[in-house]
């Protein structure tokens, strides 16, 4: 029997079905999701803001494209659990014993992730523009920065694939993503990598949070994007390419 | 691999690290009939249905299912089975009906509606069709996971464990089911633990023990094997279930433990 693009197309569309269903019974997930960034962005501009300099523009402004990624990064925790719950209750092995294409049951997680996340973003961006957050950005430049989060969020997904197959608690499936929330810390997206010492400097300016931060913040200021983009597009595709090939080899050892 | 029969396994072996759990499997399964695979804790009982349900690859030795090879066939022998784990898999978010739904559409059957009502109603769910499942009593979760499992009409049937767990309403149940199935033609392979349950429900026990078959065969074929029957006559008490069946009274207790 071959497997075609159709069923693949159709399977994943039950299954997405599936798992969407599973998120409007429990919006909590995508208001948890949101709660930390919208937390983070509100202590940041309304406490430590004053302190911090950032050069023209508000506060609110510079600090949005950071905790956009946060709010990925926090949200791609409950993809990893709801898959490790249809693992471990049985009903993952129910659908491999199934006549379906195989990797519509991830797909289906994988996008439920990319519409979940993609509603606690625009929470989130709603909960800034309430707090002053003002962007001249075109059409277009919104249409890139979307483009970026859905990228940034099919790679973090990928990612949280493998906890969600291999993991043997709820503790190991949320923990994974505790590192990946943190990372932002250490890149511009709160304060401007300048007066960090030597060897921070160094790292921030070199990990895959700050070309993205700059350049979403770039696209947000309507100011010119120079090579930045293509090194944030670099790391998000080389992420994606990279986690889905680990994701998909767990796959591959745990159903056969 | 061409067989007319439904179940066939040929030295089947699985090892997990140092642990050998199949030691050389031999099964044969005719079309149409039950056989319950018999054997303790750890028997290897799950890691075989597992194999033959393409859950999991054999170290060597071959099985096919409905005439399929299960290695090199996969899809094939999915496409002609259905699986009933140890565990009710159930979507808990999900409502009956809606677990129903979901396998008949993963199924492509048309009318996926009319196969979750058709089902709801044979499986005594009608009442709770529309609550989530996690609600469900455990007799009510087995029952709703044996339905999805005859979506689609497979023509071979594993069901691992199905009684374990379930009160004796509940398994009462289940045994009527497997009986009805069998009587429609469909092939069954059941494990247990339980000895009654092999002997009221298969036309064929097959027992297996540190990873293999130590005996098959019909139940009065499995007696035969053993010193002839000497006559004494022991009074016979009523058992503990049938104590307890009589008081709850049998028919009454398992419409209301449905409602739990």
């Amino acid at each position: 029997m071959t497997t075609t693009v159709g069923h693949v197309t159709s399977d994943t569309t039950v299954l997405l079905k599936r798992s969407l269903r599973h998120i409007l019974r429990s919006p909590d997930t995508i208001i948890t999701t949101a709660v930390t960034p919208i937390a983070m962005l509100l202590l940041f501009v309304y406490v430590f803001g004053s302190a911090i300099r950032v050069g023209g523009g508000s506060y609110v402004d510079y600090l949005l494209p950071g905790i956009l990624l946060v709010t990925v990064a926090s949200g791609i925790a409950y993809t990893a659990f709801r898959l490790f719950t249809d693992v471990s209750t049985g009903i993952f092995e129910r659908f491999q014993s199934m006549p379906i294409a195989r990797s519509a049951v991830l797909w289906g997680h994988v996008l439920t992730s990319l519409v979940a996340n993609l509603v606690s973003l625009a929470l989130v961006v709603l909960v800034a523009l309430a707090m002053g957050f003002r962007s001249g950005a075109g059409l277009l430049a919104w249409l890139a920065v979307l483009g970026i989060l859905v990228l940034f969020t099919l790679a973090l997904t990928w990612l949280a694939v493998i906890p969600g197959l291999t993991a043997t608690s709820v503790d190991g499936v949320s923990g994974f993503s505790y590192p990946l929330i943190f990372l932002p810390f250490i890149s511009s997206a709160f304060v401007p990598t300048d007066g960090m010492p030597g060897p921070v400097r160094w790292f921030a300016e070199h990990q895959p949070v700050t070309s993205i931060v700059d350049t979403i913040r770039n696209l947000f200021a309507g100011a010119p994007l120079g090579s930045t983009v293509w090194v944030a597009l670099a790391w998000c595709v080389g992420l994606l390419v990279v986690a889905y090939g680990l994701a998909m080899r767990t796959y591959r050892r745990k159903i056969a | 691999m061409t067989t007319s029969h439904a179940i066939e396994t040929v030295g089947l072996t699985k090892a997990y690290g140092d642990q050998q759990v199949l030691r050389g499997v031999d099964l044969v399964v005719p079309r149409g009939t039950v056989l319950a695979l018999l054997g303790s804790n750890g028997a290897g009982k799950t890691t075989a249905v597992r194999i033959l349900s393409t859950l999991l690859r054999a170290d060597s030795g071959s099985a096919s299912v409905d005439g399929h090879d299960v290695a090199t066939e996969a899809a094939r022998v999915r496409a002609s089975i259905s699986l009933t784990g140890q565990f009710a898999a159930v979507d808990e978010i999900l409502t009956g009906r809606e677990n129903l739904v979901l396998v008949a559409e993963l199924r492509r059957l048309e009318r996926p509606d009319r196969v979750a009502d058709e089902l709801l109603a044979r499986f005594d769910l009608v009442d709770a069709a529309e609550r989530r499942t996690a609600t469900y009593s455990g007799g009510m979760r087995r029952r709703l996971d044996i339905a999805m499992s005859l979506i689609g009409d497979p023509p071979v049937l594993f069901l691992d464990e199905p009684t374990t767990g379930l009160d004796p309403q509940s398994r009462n149940e289940v045994w009527r089911t497997v009986r009805e199935l069998a009587g429609h033609g469909t092939t069954v392979l059941l494990t247990t633990q339980y000895l009654e349950e092999a002997e009221q429900l298969a036309d064929r026990i097959a027992i297996l023990h540190e990873g293999r078959i130590i005996a098959e065969g019909t139940l009065a074929e499995l007696r035969q094997l053993f010193p002839p029957a000497t006559v004494e006559y022991v009074e016979k008490q009523p058992t503990l279930e049938e104590v307890f069946l009589s008081i709850v009274g049998h028919d009454t207790a398992l419409s209301q433990g449905d409602q739990r």
